[in-house]
């Protein structure tokens, strides 16, 4: 249990630093890279060498690489949809996500596992 | 356009809105550590590079954008989905980066100690996000 408060300030924390970063930032274009930071990803991997070792967050690496390229297509897509057909960015951002969990499951199913 | 900082909008940002990405950034930190461990690190390193971050920053961008015109007399304006648009395609830019992240993490971490190949990776991250940035022009067209 102490394990899961600790991972969620760690989280909560490193993502508000960069969403601040990203917040004070100017032009938004430059500070729409900080939407993709890997904070969940730095501190999931930080806890998780300290709990299973290296190699099981090397592991973790290889399908975030996947994952990634989800993420890619993910917010290209959003930024189309937004821009051609005027949808407000909660509704955009939202229902795209689908296409996320279809291209990471999508490439675990296949792919990696 | 040159790289600056404006800090007056943090101002502008209530506590509620750094609540709600501290919640998601902690609930999701959790969510991956406790799905590696149950589905394993193959399945758990998916949720990664999880847009958990995205949604609301682009909300927020669209939100403020909105108030700005609002408050010089525009009530109806596209400028705010336009200018989440465009903290959309910075983010795409972004997940570039975050693809050579990982990739250095996957490969780097059996050999190298845990803290240097995070800071590799980090750096891999910002490089690769920068240069993405620096070639926009190209990426406005392939998005468009």
């Amino acid at each position: 249990m102490m394990q899961l408060v600790i991972r969620f300030l760690v989280g909560g924390v490193i993502v508000s630093l960069f969403a601040v970063l990203g917040d004070v930032l100017q032009p938004k274009s430059f500070a729409g890279l900080f939407g993709a930071a890997p904070s969940v990803a730095l501190a999931t991997l930080a806890l998780t060498m300290l709990t299973e070792g290296k190699l099981f967050a090397a592991q973790e690496s290889r399908s975030m690489t996947a994952a990634a390229i989800a993420f890619f297509l993910y917010a290209s897509l959003c930024s189309r949809v937004m821009m051609r057909y005027q949808l407000r960015a909660s509704v955009a951002a939202s229902s795209v996500l689908t296409l996320w969990f279809v291209c990471a499951l999508g490439v675990w199913w296949f792919v990696l596992r | 356009m040159k790289i600056h900082f404006d800090f007056s909008v943090l101002r502008k940002v209530r506590w509620y809105e750094y609540a709600v990405r501290f919640l998601f950034g902690g609930s999701i930190t959790v969510l991956a550590g406790i799905l590696a461990k149950r589905f394993g690190p193959v399945f758990g390193g998916l949720f990664l590079a999880f847009p958990a971050i995205f949604p609301a920053s682009a909300t927020l961008v669209e939100k403020h954008e909105e108030e700005k015109k609002r408050n010089a007399g525009i009530p109806h304006t596209i400028r705010g989905k336009q200018s989440a648009a465009v903290d959309a395609r910075g983010a795409a830019m972004g997940s570039i980066g975050l693809v050579g992240f990982a990739l250095v993490l996957w490969k780097l971490l059996p050999v190298w100690s845990g803290g240097l190949a995070l800071l590799a990776a980090t750096a891999v991250w910002i490089a690769i996000s920068v240069l993405c940035w620096r070639s926009r022009k190209w990426f406005r067209s392939a998005l468009r």
